[in-house]
């Protein structure tokens, strides 16, 4: 256990216990931070357009304030989720070779084309319809650097007349009902490296992508929750209580979901007791107690189960801004939690040792590609991207006709 | 009307150009196929993987764990030193009798390969008379029927040549490790030289020749069987091997089908 914290905090040498092959104590782990980063950020894109389709396609109309700005951190997170991946290979240069010559049975080489899909026939193209009447209307009203891009986005097509603005609304819904199994497509996919693995017991299950696509849409709708309540205060502006009790309840549905199939997975694991279950107890009570027990458990499930839970009874005796507060604290809990659970996938499946007789320590190192700088570099890039989307596309200072525009923006 | 039109115009293109994109992998896909049959990395002209079927086999009874299978393979295939990476190494297996009125039908088991066994073994870890069993068990790539590792590969750089051996090409290998995470048996690892996934390719530079892969060669003990099973014939080690001996294969539960069988094989053998 101490071991694990000091492993976090400072770099110490690696160190095995047991019998660990050879090859596994070279370069350990082969696939670290980089890697843990990517299944987090591809899950927040799925929960993010989740959340945002649960408007347009399931017609909750009381989340619209939030909209728009769920689709463009699905969109802000979707560019950097292929970043850690691509990082971490030996050969980046070679990364096309994924999509050119790819290798069918490989659930990776499906990455390519799954989220080429995502990107531009779902995401691109149902923010554009969304938002190419506001744009012709501000390419009209806006001057200089500003205007060009807004002129650019149009792509040349100004007609915003009625029956223009149906077909838009038509297809931008269609869209958004495509998108919804393609959100699933994208994370299951995600959840499927690692579920294919039958050589790591910790991995090997036809339960982890399952858990992969249940922990993105919470975490996606805790990210929303979380943006939207921090742009709230950043703007001065009240957030829209109806909304966030609503997005609070989505969040709160999402997580009695996931933690019950993560449940599941665990009581299954632990009655069947296959062969790796002696290692996965190690696992549990040493390696990863922190992260797992305190993280992922307490801190990411049972907690923002208790306070999201007890405002699900209580609502109407709980003040406003208890409430908000009780909120905030739960999306961020949540978002460390799913975190750590990704953590615990990656990270977890490789600190035994495939012959399951023994174990390894984590060195991270705060420097270099697989360290903390580069970790938290690659975290902080979609909120800075985000940040750029509000600024071109929710401004304050802006008409907007489109549907989901934060009235806290609107004031 | 006009501007819709040239909306669906535009759909229309981007359709082809998205179909035109899908197209090409395919193309590409069929050509790397075709030159991963006809085209055997290191092997000289005229040498023909469909006529072969290399395959080696363990007679764990007769390793003496000397380890100069792992050097041998290590030099002869330029194996880097540092880290501790190994296309082939030797394990030891120790043990121990249970202690008296236990119940217990053996002791512990205790399992080391320091340097991969490169350099032999230090003294067992516990006395030697409260030792019940000990043997080594080299270990190699299990040249898989069903291999996890080539099911894995996002690109095919790594492959079932038609003659038995998995190979991998270092000019196509991305180095994202999945068929290192999906080998069983650790066989696979990054090299720090190449950046690219390495194996035991049973020395093909070697067997194309015909010669013996380094580790059989410098086996003292011929606990390393190496042959040819399409042009086996019945007194060559290979055919004396499986006549002679019960073989089993490392984790036959996860449907990998190694073709390297192991005799006197333990059950503690992972």
């Amino acid at each position: 256990m101490t071991t694990e914290v000091t492993n976090i905090v400072v770099e110490v040498m690696p160190h095995f216990e047991g019998y660990v092959y050879p090859n596994e104590s070279g370069q350990h782990p082969l696939w670290s931070v980089l890697i843990v980063l990517y299944p987090y950020i591809t899950g927040l894109v799925a929960g993010a357009f989740i959340m945002a389709s649960l408007v347009r396609v399931f017609k909750v109309r009381a989340l619209e304030p939030v909209y728009r700005l769920s689709m463009l951190t699905a969109l802000a997170f979707l560019l950097c989720a292929p970043l850690p991946l691509l990082f971490h290979l030996g050969h980046p240069e070679r990364c096309y070779e994924v999509m050119m010559t790819p290798h069918l049975t490989s659930p990776m080489a499906i990455f390519g084309f799954v989220y080429a899909w995502y990107l531009m026939a779902v995401l691109l193209l149902e923010l554009w319809f969304d938002f190419r009447r506001d744009l012709v209307a501000w390419s009209n009203v806006t001057s200089g650097f500003r205007g060009i891009i807004y002129r650019l986005f149009t792509l040349g097509v100004t007609d915003v007349s009625g029956p223009a603005l149906r077909l838009d609304d038509k297809i931008g819904r269609t869209l958004s009902i495509v998108g919804i199994p393609s959100a699933f497509l994208l994370h299951g996919y995600v959840g499927f490296i690692f579920g294919s693995i039958k050589a790591n017991p910790w991995w090997g299950s036809p339960l982890v992508p399952i858990i992969f696509i249940l922990s993105a849409v919470v975490s996606g709708i805790a990210l929303c929750v979380f943006n939207y309540m921090v742009l709230s205060w950043v703007r001065r502006r009240n957030t829209d209580m109806p909304c966030l009790d609503i997005m609070a309840r989505f969040l709160f549905y999402a997580l009695v979901v996931d933690a019950a199939v993560e449940g599941l997975d665990w009581i299954h694991r632990i009655y069947a007791a296959e062969e790796g279950f002696q290692i996965m107890k190690v696992m549990i009570r040493e390696k990863l107690f922190y992260t797992l027990n305190l993280g992922q458990a307490t801190m990411g499930t049972l907690l923002p189960l208790l306070l999201l839970g007890s405002l699900q009874l209580l609502r109407k005796r709980v003040p406003e801004l208890i409430r908000r507060r009780m909120y905030f604290a739960s999306s961020a809990l949540i978002l460390v939690g799913v975190l750590a659970m990704r953590w615990n996938v990656v990270i977890g499946g490789q600190l035994f040792s495939k012959s399951l007789r023994g174990v390894m320590a984590y060195k991270m190192e705060f420097s270099g590609m697989e360290g903390w700088f580069m970790g938290a570099v690659l975290l902080a890039l979609p909120f800075t991207i985000l940040t750029v989307f509000i600024k071109l596309f929710l401004s304050e200072k802006l008409p907007s006709a489109g549907h989901g525009e934060p009235t806290a923006a609107r004031g | 009307m006009k501007e819709a039109l040239s909306r669906r115009n535009l759909l229309g293109r981007l359709g082809a150009a998205a179909a035109g994109l899908m197209a090409l992998p395919a193309a590409r896909t069929a050509k790397a196929a075709v030159q991963k049959l006809f085209v055997s990395a290191n092997a000289p002209n005229g040498y023909d993987p469909t006529k072969h079927k290399w395959v080696m086999a363990i007679d764990i009874n007769r390793c003496i764990g000397c380890g100069l299978c792992a050097e041998a393979c290590k030099k002869e295939n330029h194996v880097p030193d540092e880290p501790n990476y190994f296309r082939t190494w030797v394990e030891r297996y120790v043990i121990t009798k249970p202690k008296p009125g236990s119940g217990e039908a053996r002791g512990e088991v205790l399992v080391d390969s320091p340097d991969g066994g490169m350099h032999g073994f230090p003294e067992p870890p516990v006395p030697t008379d409260s030792i019940l069993h000990s043997f080594f068990v080299p270990k190699l790539c299990n040249l898989c029927e069903h291999s996890p590792c080539v099911q894995a590969c996002p690109v095919g750089a790594t492959f079932d040549a038609p003659d038995g051996t998995v190979l991998i090409d270092p000019k196509y290998c991305i180095g994202c490790g999945f068929c290192i995470q999906a080998c069983p048996y650790g066989c696979r690892f990054l090299s720090p030289v190449t950046h690219t996934a390495e194996k035991c390719t049973l020395c093909y530079h070697r067997i194309t020749h015909g010669l013996n892969p380094a580790c059989v060669e410098v086996c003292p003990t011929q606990a390393r069987i190496f042959g040819d099973l399409k042009n086996a014939k019945p007194d060559d080690p290979i055919t004396q091997f499986y006549q002679n001996n019960r073989v089993e294969a490392l984790k036959p539960y996860l449907g990998t089908e190694p073709r390297v069988l192991y005799a006197g094989m333990d059950k503690e053998v992972r």
